[in-house]
């Protein structure tokens, strides 16, 4: 079964492609196999059928998803982003986070709250947080808390720096484990980035030049290969742009 | 100019407009036994507005079209449906405002994309589809349905299917002429046009205008899937490139 996706892990794929499994009938004692279907794939029967178009990816030992670039964040559960507060009503904050609703947010939700002790929150504030609550059905909840209460990196967002949008695939790769976009950015000059699951990125560095400078080339990152990259990195880097 | 005006409207008389929509007709077409069809040029970028969530362009020959797609986002709740998202489809002429040409064309168009995406999964949400004329010469409901398709796979919305638009036009000797010109067009006794899927090769929707036969009808459909299956190769293709560089 998992031969089957084998194959195509790393081909492009469209919506309305599937993969159905025939199982060879003389072969009846062997144990099923599992795989985990992520992003862009759906079971239907005995047959899983691709719904985006995208890349098929593959993580030992039997994950698969469908790697697309698109705009639009859909929230996730577990998933860390930057939201803008847009209203205070009562004890919650709305939070626009890019989806297709405003997020909810706590005011208990933050480090050392109590019902005393509000924290200092304004309209127009960026805030860094987590979802606890994301399905299709509900409206989505955010926590500016781990589960020990602790701020763990969350939380409102200090004066001064840059917010800007980037496609979500890109968003993907500068978080992922040993991302190759996130060590060359490292090599330049000494800033702090904060990446959103939700497309949004925050710059800040040691003058507003290098932080346009930061913010271009993460815009331009999007459609270059690595070799690419690596030669306007340099190029930054020595000065000469 | 009275005679030629009487002519123009007996004319308009003998061509009754007729759109049915078809979802999964069970008839298996009989693959008539031309070569493959031609179809002009065509061409598409994805991705090239910077402010939709989804964007095409799509080239037929002359004719062009610009798509593009935002969703999902808030939806208003007079329009709100509980358990799916609400599909809009605009249609910008290249002059003017919006007639009612343009609304059955929209209709057409909002049909197809609803039978092709899976809503269900953004209940209350609403996905917006402009699509602008920058061109038309001939074949335009069909560079529609491509542009759509393109920028609703580009804006990453789940859908069951693909889906292509083929346009079919009958001459007055009862030629088959797929994806015809703007003249081919006017000079045509019957125009068909189809939204063909991709796991099937079935009509999703049918658009047809003048007179022919139950023949002729069966023939262009069989003709269209074979040309449905050029346009499919093409967004694969187009696709392939578009991830080439982050594969």
């Amino acid at each position: 079964m998992q031969a089957c996706f084998k194959d195509k892990v790393g081909d492009v794929l469209l919506p309305g492609d599937v993969f159905s499994f025939q199982m060879p009938e003389s072969i009846t004692d062997s144990k099923p196999e599992k795989v985990v279907c992520g992003p862009g794939l759906r079971r239907n029967g005995d047959e899983v059928l691709v719904c985006k178009s995208g890349i098929l990816r593959h993580k030992q030992p039997n994950l698969y998803w469908i790697d697309s670039q698109q705009r639009r964040y859909v929230p996730g559960k577990g998933e860390s982003v930057i939201g803008i507060i847009t209203a205070k009503s009562g004890d919650i904050f709305k939070v626009d986070v890019g989806g297709s609703e405003q997020a909810s947010l706590s005011y208990l939700a933050f480090e050392g709250a109590t019902k005393r002790n509000r924290p200092n929150v304004q309209v127009g504030d960026l805030v860094y947080s987590q979802f606890i609550i994301a399905n299709k059905d509900m409206e989505p909840e955010l926590v500016c808390i781990d589960s020990c209460g602790r701020a763990n990196g969350m939380g409102v967002f200090g004066a001064g720096g840059l917010l800007f949008k980037v496609s979500l695939g890109l968003v993907r790769r500068l978080l992922a484990p040993q991302s190759e976009i996130a060590k060359d950015l490292e090599k330049m000059f000494p800033f702090e980035i904060v990446v959103g699951m939700n497309g949004r990125v925050w710059v800040k560095s040691k003058t507003i030049q290098q932080t346009l400078i930061v913010a271009n080339l993460l815009e331009s990152c999007e459609n270059m290969t690595a070799q690419q990259r690596q030669t306007l990195f340099r190029r930054v880097a020595d000065g000469s742009i | 100019m009275p005679s030629s005006l009487s002519a123009q409207n007996k004319n308009k008389r003998r061509q009754f407009p007729a759109t049915v929509f078809w979802f999964s007709l069970g008839i298996v077409m009989e693959v008539c036994g031309s070569s493959s069809p031609t179809l002009r040029e065509f061409g598409c970028e994805q991705n090239l507005l910077s402010r939709p969530d989804g964007s095409s362009s799509f080239v037929q020959g002359d004719t062009s079209v610009l798509a593009g797609v935002y969703g999902p986002a808030e939806v208003k709740v007079s329009k709100e449906i509980y358990d799916r998202a609400t599909l809009e489809v605009v249609m910008q002429p290249k002059v003017g405002l919006p007639t009612v040409r343009e609304r059955a064309r929209e209709q057409c168009v909002r049909e197809t994309c609803k039978a092709s995406l899976l809503s269900t999964l953004h209940p209350r949400s609403s996905l917006t589809l402009v699509l602008q004329v920058v061109h038309d010469d001939g074949s335009l409901l069909s560079c529609f349905l491509n542009s759509a398709c393109m920028a609703l796979m580009d804006a990453g919305l789940p859908m069951s299917c693909l889906f292509a638009g083929v346009t079919c036009a009958i001459d007055t000797d009862g030629q088959v002429i797929t994806d015809p010109n703007a003249a081919q067009e006017k000079e045509s006794r019957a125009l068909m046009t189809f939204a063909i899927d991709s796991t099937e090769r079935r009509v999703m929707m049918s658009s047809t205008r003048g007179s022919f036969t139950v023949h002729e009808l069966q023939q262009c459909i069989a003709v269209s899937q074979k040309a449905s299956d050029k346009i499919f190769q093409f967004y694969r293709d187009s696709v392939r490139r578009r991830y080439s560089k982050t594969l």
